[in-house]
């Protein structure tokens, strides 16, 4: 199985990067390269092992529902790129 | 006097006794800061003027004969992908280059109230992806024993700085081998701790499967000195481990005798520097001299740890990374007509190569159509990988290795092909696949080059590792040599 360009510029679509014509040929070889490599592990019969999505298995971590103080808004606005009254500012969507 | 020089546990004796002050302490840090920088490059921010503030406050505190902590006053540095309440953090990255924290990470918090003080964030990989600090958007670290050659990563400012006695102890984290590689290479003392063991709350993500927080000292009693501070159950962090965690620097100082060290073979074949298993095994040799028995074993899914890491990494990352949208903070392009025009061109131009091609590996092994063939099968693979060091574990109390295959290589050696550089961490890899602690010392030297030791334990059994490897340190002095800046 190999990468075409085409399915590179999907990719970088999905993951909403805007690519040059060299950086998707650089990627469709270097992408290729790497999963050629990752194909070895289709030689290990894993049809009955389960997968291992964290080591150590908590599940359903909760927390006291008490209040606390949140953060001031300005001091989170103050990172902002562009802001107005108190809300993050974007281009125009509709 | 060389204060720069000294560990943690001196100054502090330092301090108490009165013969230094901790202002003397923190203008004689940031002198040698500015001396070491030119060559070594560690260091992405600053905060010499909060740091003279804060060692006022202790110097008054020992003034009125009040007791001081043990890192109180003691200067240090943070890898810059620890958020820092006003303080910038930048992951060595364009897209979080004007980024100033509102909050403190957990492991932040944590050393305040011990006292220790913050002269600055160190050097990176951009987001922690690399092994050379080369992939930093800013400049490159220099390795302080040959500064034609790189300091390790992701975390090399964090190592380079302990090694050139910028900071006295530094934290970096550790994916996939960012504490230990870069340790090596600097001839330092690093661990990576247990998954869960220390809070990454404040941590900026890169793949929260396997990130871990973790030390950089100049010697193991330092180590055990700052995981007293920063190891612990933390409610901001739901992978947090609610266990008991050990007063380890107590518990330092114990024989080793009788205990069971396993070679894991797979670990000393082929790809291993001649010169660097020469130094090892002269390390085991030690150790069996102190009354450790020594074994061989075997880790046999140890070459499918590369390719696993490399989809369950990046797939993460993937994940993480698509918060930096350019809307609530962080860099945006001044191209922005419309808001996907927006994203896409903030991305492209916030992140630098190494990022996005993780993205985009990450976003394909995770895409419609491929997600069982590479990340749930890279998942089922780590399960074989965790379960051989449970079945070394049965036999063995710590397994011994190289921490990484050669010494600190050459700046460009290995930037042309992703591949090889990925193979850096070949050493590294499966013990963060395994959620277990690793810890990195210094085993020697070849060709003047510091040569890593790595010992990997069981979940939570960090406090054996710091023995075995405080019982080395004493036995060989390994951790006496610095190295000669020039300045």
């Amino acid at each position: 199985m190999s990468l075409t360009k085409d399915e590179v510029q999907h990719v970088a679509m999905l993951a909403r990067l805007e690519l040059s014509d060299k950086e998707v040929e650089k990627y469709t070889t270097q992408l290729n390269d790497i999963l050629g490599y990752a194909q070895r592990l289709q030689a290990l019969d894993t049809a009955n092992v389960p997968p291992t999505a964290h080591v150590f298995p908590l599940q359903n971590v909760m927390r006291d529902d008490c209040v606390d103080p949140s953060m001031a808004r300005e001091k989170i606005l103050a990172n902002a790129p562009d802001e107005e009254d108190g809300f993050f500012r974007v281009p125009k969507i509709v | 006097m060389k204060l720069y020089t000294k560990k943690a546990h001196e100054l502090h004796d330092l301090l108490v006794n009165k013969e230094i002050s901790a202002a003397e302490l923190v203008r004689a840090q940031a002198e040698r800061i500015e001396a070491a920088e030119p060559k070594v490059q560690a260091f992405i921010t600053r905060t010499l003027d909060d740091a003279m503030a804060q060692a006022a406050k202790v110097d008054a505190k020992i003034a009125a004969g009040e007791a001081i902590g043990p890192l109180e006053g003691i200067p240090m540095a943070l890898k810059d992908n620890m958020c820092t309440d006003g303080v910038r953090t930048t992951c060595a990255s364009k897209i979080l280059h004007n980024f100033v924290p509102p909050y403190d990470a957990t492991v932040v918090t944590k050393l305040k109230e011990a006292g220790a003080i913050l002269m600055g964030k160190c050097n990176m990989d951009e987001f922690a992806m690399g092994s050379s600090t080369e992939n930093s958007r800013f400049f490159a670290t220099r390795n302080p024993w040959d500064i034609e050659r790189v300091p390790g990563g992701s975390s090399g400012g964090s190592a380079a700085a302990v090694a050139a006695g910028q900071a006295v102890f530094t934290l970096g984290s550790d994916t996939g081998g960012s504490i230990r590689q870069p340790a090596a290479f600097c001839g330092v003392v690093g661990m990576k701790p247990t998954y869960g063991a220390v809070s990454r709350f404040g941590l900026v993500a890169f793949a929260s499967s396997l990130d871990q927080i973790g030390p950089f000292t100049r010697d193991v009693r330092d180590n055990a000195r700052v995981m007293n501070a920063i190891a612990g159950y933390d409610l901001k962090d739901s992978t947090s481990a609610p266990v008991d965690y050990p007063d380890y620097e107590a518990l330092l100082g114990q024989s080793v005798k009788g205990w069971r060290i396993g070679l894991p073979k797979e670990y000393f074949g082929e790809g291993i520097d001649p010169e660097v298993k020469a130094v090892i095994e002269k390390a085991v040799k030690v150790l069996e001299g102190l009354g450790a028995e020594i074994g061989e074993c075997s880790l046999p899914h140890t070459e499918y740890a590369l390719p696993v890491y490399y989809l369950i990494a990046p797939a993460e990352a993937s994940s993480n990374l698509a918060r930096y949208d350019g809307v609530r903070y962080g860099y945006r392009s001044e191209e922005a007509p419309d808001l996907i025009t927006m994203f896409k061109k903030t991305r492209a131009e916030g992140f630098g190569e190494e990022v996005k091609r993780r993205i985009m590996l990450g976003t394909y092994a995770l895409s419609s159509g491929y997600y069982d063939a590479y990340y749930l099968k890279a998942q089922k693979v780590r399960t074989l990988i965790k379960g051989d060091f449970d079945q070394a574990y049965e036999k063995f109390d710590v397994l011994l290795s190289p921490t990484s295959p050669t010494v600190a290589f050459k700046f460009g050696d290995r930037t042309d092909n992703p591949l090889q550089m990925y193979l850096s961490d070949i050493c590294t890899l499966s013990v963060n696949l395994a959620g277990i602690p690793a810890l990195n010392i210094n085993a020697g030297f070849a060709n003047g080059l510091p040569v890593g030791l790595q010992l990997m334990g069981k979940a939570f059994d960090e406090a054996k590792l710091l023995q075995l490897a405080y019982a080395y340190e004493q036995a060989t002095g390994c951790h006496s040599q610095t190295p000669d800046l020039g300045v």
